[in-house]
């Protein structure tokens, strides 16, 4: 098969196929550039394959082009073909993304185009750094991604190509190399494929299987999907919010979602509370159980019903925040909640899942600890704990052990029994000094929450936004210390705030400022820029 | 552990033993080296630096066939030390050549260039270099033209194919013979990487070799630049150099001439842009792959000297030229305005005003370029109604630039630190000593290291140079502040030039700057070449040279080597010791951790082997509780590692992503070091996995699986009655 120019002046000429893979540095772009110039030469073509090199390769995104030409026949044409270096935006045959945004870039760049394009993407990502470093939630969306490459390719062939090489044991050039052998754009056979893998020095088998894996699901790709609405295909990237089963659950019949134990406290969410909340109330339920004990479970419903009962929103969505941000807050991050869940069983498994080791391989885990000496206060009884946090010599001691950090091997005896110990300490934690501390804060912002939500001047919105502020308090340490700050800055910020046009709004922005940056420098500027 | 270049070329370099007749199949930086060989060449030195790294590689991996040859190599200290090598051709008849990037590489160069150029070769010398232009490239955007125009050397460009450039090599020193003039080769990025073949001919030795000249030394006065000769070498450039090299150039074709009177237009382009220009033309429905242009092309494979004649003869009878040159100033553009007027040529000439003046000319632009020139100047050779798509304005729906993606869904991707790089902790531990003691000036150099002006870390504020992250900082040396400026450095600069330009400056000078030397082993950025400073032994070359040695020696007084940058509290205790100390005069820190890239390759089978061969081996890795993480990210944000990434949060309660470890985690153990200096949150651990468990691993192994699995039935106790049974 050759490809002609159908829409081109001069219909006759065969062109070059062109094919250019979107990869990071050490991905194996390079790899699968070479795969495809040796499948080339091997059978009757000219190849030629160009990348750019550098820093660039250093984790940043290549663009390695390959083309290919027919070896003509006939003699008077046996002189070497001029290929080009740079893909052509608009005249490019394949692209193959190794990454979900990667092909986005070629969309971007315009290598990839409706009229010509067969797209072969990868639709796992790897997260650009402002994604990663992003205080809330930074990641882009990959359904729109996918969608925008699914009118932007004549062909768009897409699976997660890096799990499919990762459970067949090689890497993710193999499986494309499955996948543009699937897609029959370059004219060569999957056995001519095969041969140029088993060609290479290691890990031919594994290969083999992977590129057979990428194969069959580029074909699983193009394939139509029967079912009762036609064309459409079940969501490829797993959406985020509660699983429907469960929130059908949750509005029918709570109790059937809890042990024994829990059974009043699901009646009273069936009984007392929105629809729309029960399955935030559930989870709030079962998460305060296990933090403390029943009765703190029946506490926290005793905090959300404050605010229910005045919850005129839409959809409820102030008792819905509020089942959430309660429940968070009240089972905070301490010494003794972490102590429970490094200990635990489940967690032991999925450590040893996770490394991979076989049956006869052994497994270790070992913990990196800080413990600030307010978190070893926190856990004490009140009087003890404020005691010695005011006790000079004990400072130093904390000090002199904690100051390098503490390494605890959890899967040892020592290391498990500390930790066991701590975990153990839960009954204790009701009298401790934190406790105390967090239920005021709890209950103070509830109670502005709820002021603002019932007043007879009352904002909904304005209190589903306060409401909304708990998300800054979170992690441990610094970051801790650090949101509770921004947290009371901008509380402290609501009086002002409502003698502005749309306090909601402002306070919204403030939350937003606040997620910005570590520093706080951003919520600074933003509460200077908006002065009583 | 030997010569740990990023890349073995060890089974290509074979491929340099072909002979007569046999083809060759390559990258194209391994046919330069075949075109070496089968030109006798005598001597060979050079810089690395993408694009012309591999060369260096090549080489060092094909010592043995360079031995059989009688060829010295020898990888220069820096591009000066390469240009100034080029000596050796001045007075005796051999061939040399010496390969670096440009123009960052020419620029160091340039002194030892120009006192060569000056006085003029008797020996071919050739200067191949890696010309580091537009996407991909690491540099300032500039043109190496101006070194050739400047010095009068001659430069070529010929086409991106193996065969042309192989040729060129042959005909670059066959030129610079022909003209005691030094010759440029210009390789362009992609050139430098591009696969393809050409038929080989026999290597040949050098007809007068090293010893030979060793052994009967020669001098002429004339050859050195010293009045009243530099005088001389003025005018012998243009007098007698000069028109000998048009001669040759003249003589053997070098420049191409293709469907010369088939109309009355043409295009004059670098020999580099021939395969874009001819792609142009083919999607124009005007030339065919194998280059069988119908407009008239007249091919620069040299662009320097350009010849007035063959500039005249194309003209002859055109109404209109488009030139295609890439980048600017426009020299050659300025250079053929001249030769036009001069003849009172009346021929149109089109460039820069149909093409950008700036930027690479990518298929995109050369198309539009030549679209616009014929649509002027012969505009029925244009189909209208079949322009290819790249044409096509942007804001027409079939545009390939027409949006079809919101820009915010595709973030850019910079470089940044490989999965357990050595010198992310450098900075993370600077970050953490910033916290506590302010934010310094920062000066950056060229390395990885200069990664650190990206996120997360965002530091560093200028870069001078390769070597000049300490001499970048000189200048702040008040007296009446206590406050202090970093400088970084990597061992590659420190070697190239740093030394002196930077640590004996600082000294000279009193500056009370603290700098980091960044010493990973290796060269790492160019593709992990060892240094002085290797910790490798290396057969060839001598390595284990004491960087702290080097300092003390050149009067430091305060240096530190810290020999594993891992420690983070220690590294940030370290740094604020340093910005805070009494001593005067410049503090030296030397933070030492091997490149991992090479580390990893060299370890990783010796790994696979043992644990095949069933030996007990240990392997570590980190992991984040997903029950802990509350995806506040601060781990992220003073790492930046590729393999610590984020993941969806299982928590039902919390939607914010949390922070995950990726199977790539290499178990460098930053995590858990960031997680204790920095306070972070106990979430990391890490997970040791044994491999052949020795009989006592496996006793305290099922002792501690009782007694933990015991204690962890009454852990579960705390849940009773909360879930379903």
């Amino acid at each position: 098969m050759t490809v002609t120019e159908s829409s081109g002046p001069a219909p006759t000429v065969t062109r070059p196929i062109t094919m250019a893979i979107m990869a990071m540095g050490g991905e194996g772009g390079g790899v699968l550039a070479d795969w495809v110039v040796k499948l080339a030469e091997m059978n009757g073509y000219f190849a030629q394959n160009t990348s750019v090199a550098g820093v660039a390769q250093r984790t940043g995104a290549t663009v390695y082009y390959v083309e290919l030409l027919p070896k003509p026949t006939s003699d008077h044409r046996a002189q070497e073909p001029i290929l080009s270096t740079m893909p052509t935006p608009g005249h490019v045959d394949i692209v193959v993304a190794s990454e979900l945004m990667e092909s986005g870039r070629a969309i971007q760049r315009g290598f990839c185009t409706p009229e010509r394009t067969t797209l072969i993407a990868s639709t796992n990502r790897v997260y650009s750094m402002p994604e990663r470093t992003a205080m809330g939630d930074g990641r882009i969306e990959s359904q729109e991604i996918i969608e925008a490459a699914k009118s932007s390719a004549k062909r768009f062939i897409r699976a997660d190509f890096n799990k499919l090489a990762l459970d067949n044991g090689s890497v993710i050039s193999a499986s494309l190399f499955g996948a543009i052998a699937a897609a029959q754009v370059i004219p060569f056979t999957r056995e001519q494929c095969e041969d140029v893998i088993r060609t290479g020095g290691k890990g031919i088998e594994a290969s083999l299987a992977t590129f057979k894996a990428g194969f069959d699901a580029a074909l699983a790709s193009e394939r139509p999907v029967v079912g009762l609405t036609i064309g459409t295909r079940p969501p490829e990237v797993k959406e985020d919010g509660p699983d429907p089963e469960f929130e059908r659950k949750a509005i029918e019949d709570p109790t059937s979602l809890v042990g024994p134990k829990l059974q009043k406290c699901a009646e009273r969410i069936f009984n007392d509370f929105p629809s729309q909340a029960r399955y935030m109330l559930v989870e709030g339920i079962r998460r305060c159980a296990e933090y403390q004990d029943v009765r703190y479970a029946e506490q926290y419903l005793d905090r959300v019903a404050q605010i229910a009962e005045f919850d005129t929103t839409p959809e409820g969505k102030l008792t819905l925040e509020s089942a959430r941000y309660t429940a968070l807050w009240m089972t905070y991050e301490d010494t003794i909640r972490v102590a429970f869940h490094k200990t635990r069983k489940v967690r032991f498994d999925r450590v040893k899942k996770e490394s991979r080791a076989t049956e006869s391989e052994m497994v270790q885990i070992r913990e990196f600890l800080h413990p600030q000496i307010e978190e070893i206060t926190d856990t004490l009884p009140t009087p003890l704990g404020r005691w010695l946090l005011n006790s000079k010599p004990f400072r130093w001691l904390v000090y002199k052990i904690t100051n390098r950090g503490i390494k605890i091997q959890t899967s040892s005896v020592w290391g498990f029994t500390v930790l066991y110990l701590l975990a153990k300490l839960r009954p204790l934690r009701r009298r401790s000094l934190r406790f105390g501390i967090e239920q005021e804060r709890i209950d103070a912002w509830l109670t502005t929450v709820v002021s603002l939500a019932g007043s007879p001047a009352g904002d909904q919105e304005l209190a589903y936004q306060v409401c909304l502020c708990q998300q800054l308090i979170k992690g441990y340490g610094d970051t801790h210390a650090n949101g509770l700050r921004n947290f009371n800055q901008i509380i402290d910020y609501l009086a002002q705030a409502a003698k502005s046009a749309d306090p909601a709004k402002r306070i919204q922005e403030l939350r937003a400022s606040a997620l910005s940056d570590e520093t706080g420098a951003a919520l600074q500027q933003a509460l200077g820029k908006f002065p009583s | 552990m030997f010569f740990m270049a990023e890349r073995s070329f060890a089974q290509e370099v074979q491929e340099l033993r072909l002979g007569a007749g046999e083809e060759f199949r390559g990258e194209g930086i391994l046919a330069v080296t075949k075109g070496l060989l089968q030109c006798g060449v005598a001597y060979v030195g050079g810089y690395q630096g993408a694009p012309i790294s591999h060369l260096m590689d090549v080489l060092g991996d094909a010592h043995e066939i360079l031995e059989e040859l009688d060829v010295y190599f020898e990888n220069s200290a820096s591009e000066a030390t390469a240009a100034a090598m080029l000596a050796a051709s001045v007075h005796y008849p051999l061939r040399g050549a010496v390969t670096f990037k440009s123009t960052v590489g020419t620029n160091v160069a340039s002194d030892a260039l120009a006192n060569l150029a000056s006085g003029g070769v008797l020996g071919g010398a050739l200067i191949i270099i890696g010309e580091d232009y537009g996407e991909g490239s690491s540099i300032m955007q500039e043109r190496s033209h101006a070194f050739a125009m400047k010095s009068q050397m001659w430069l070529l460009d010929p086409r991106p194919n193996l065969t042309a450039i192989v040729n060129f090599v042959e005909k670059g020193f066959e030129l610079s013979e022909a003209s005691s003039t030094p010759v440029m080769l210009e390789l362009r990025l992609r050139s430098c990487h591009l696969h393809g073949s050409f038929t080989a001919k026999d290597n040949i030795k050098p007809p007068f070799t090293l010893r030979e000249a060793i052994e009967n030394p020669q001098r002429d006065t004339s050859r050195v630049v010293l009045p009243p000769a530099s005088f001389l070498h003025e005018q012998e450039k243009v007098k007698e150099r000069w028109p000998a090299a048009v001669k040759f150039i003249q003589e053997n074709q070098l420049n191409e001439f293709i469907a010369e009177k088939d109309k009355k237009v043409g295009i004059i382009l670098q020999g580099g842009l021939f395969n874009t220009v001819n792609r142009s033309l083919e999607l124009l429905g005007l030339s065919d792959p194998y280059g069988n242009s119908q407009i008239p092309l007249y091919v620069l494979n040299v662009t320097y000297p350009i010849i007035d004649q063959e500039v005249l003869r194309f003209c002859e009878g055109k109404d209109a030229v488009l030139l295609v040159e890439e980048g600017q100033p426009d020299y050659i553009e300025q250079n053929l305005n001249t030769i036009l007027r001069r003849a009172h040529d009346s021929t149109i000439l089109h460039g820069k005003d149909l093409l950008p003046v700036a930027g690479e000319y990518t298929p995109a632009a050369v198309t539009r370029g030549i679209t616009a020139f014929l649509r002027k100047h012969l505009p029925e050779d244009i189909n209208e109604a079949a322009l290819p798509a790249v044409v096509l304005d942007d804001d027409d729906p079939r545009s390939p630039f027409a949006p079809r993606i919101a820009p915010e869904l595709v973030q850019g991707r910079a470089p940044t630190f490989c999965t357990g790089c050595p010198e992310r902790p450098i900075f993370a531990a600077l970050k953490l000593a910033e916290r506590e003691i302010g934010t310094h000036i920062v000066s950056a150099d060229i390395g990885c290291h200069l990664f650190s002006i990206n996120g997360p870390f965002n530091l560093g504020a200028t870069t001078m140079g390769y070597g000049l992250g300490s001499a970048s900082g000189s200048a702040f040396n008040a007296k009446d502040t206590d406050k202090r400026t970093i400088a970084f450095m990597g061992d590659g600069g420190f070697w190239h030039n740093g030394l002196t330009s930077g640590v004996g400056n600082a000294v000279f000078n009193q500056n009370d700057q603290l700098l980091v030397i960044v010493d990973n082993a290796y060269s790492a950025a160019t593709g992990g070449q060892d240094l002085l400073s290797s910790q490798a032994d290396n057969p060839l070359r001598s390595t284990k040279h004491s960087i702290e040695r080097a300092v003390r020696g050149i009067g430091v007084k305060w240096s530190r080597t810290m020999t594993n940058t891992y420690q983070v509290a220690k590294m940030r205790d370290l740094f604020k010791e340093a910005l805070t100390t009494k001593e005067k005069g410049p503090k030296v820190i030397i933070a030492q951790s091997e490149c991992t890239l090479n580390r990893e390759r060299r370890e990783k089978p010796i790994r696979a082997k043992k644990i095949k061969d069933g030996k007990r081996v240990v392997r570590e890795r980190y992991g984040v509780d997903p029950e802990t993480c509350t995806g506040d990210r601060s781990c992220i944000r003073i790492s930046g590692c590729p393999s610590l990434t984020i993941g969806p949060n299982p928590d039902p309660m919390r939607d914010d992503p949390i922070a995950t470890v990726l199977d790539s985690c290499v178990g460098c153990g930053l995590c858990g070091e960031n997680a204790q200096a920095a306070a972070l949150c106990p979430s990391f651990y890490s997970t040791e996995i044994i491999y052949n468990p020795h009989r006592w691993d496996k006793t305290k192994l099922v002792f501690r699986q009782k007694y933990i699995g015991f204690l962890q039935k009454n852990i579960e106790k705390q849940r009773v009655g909360i879930d379903v049974a």
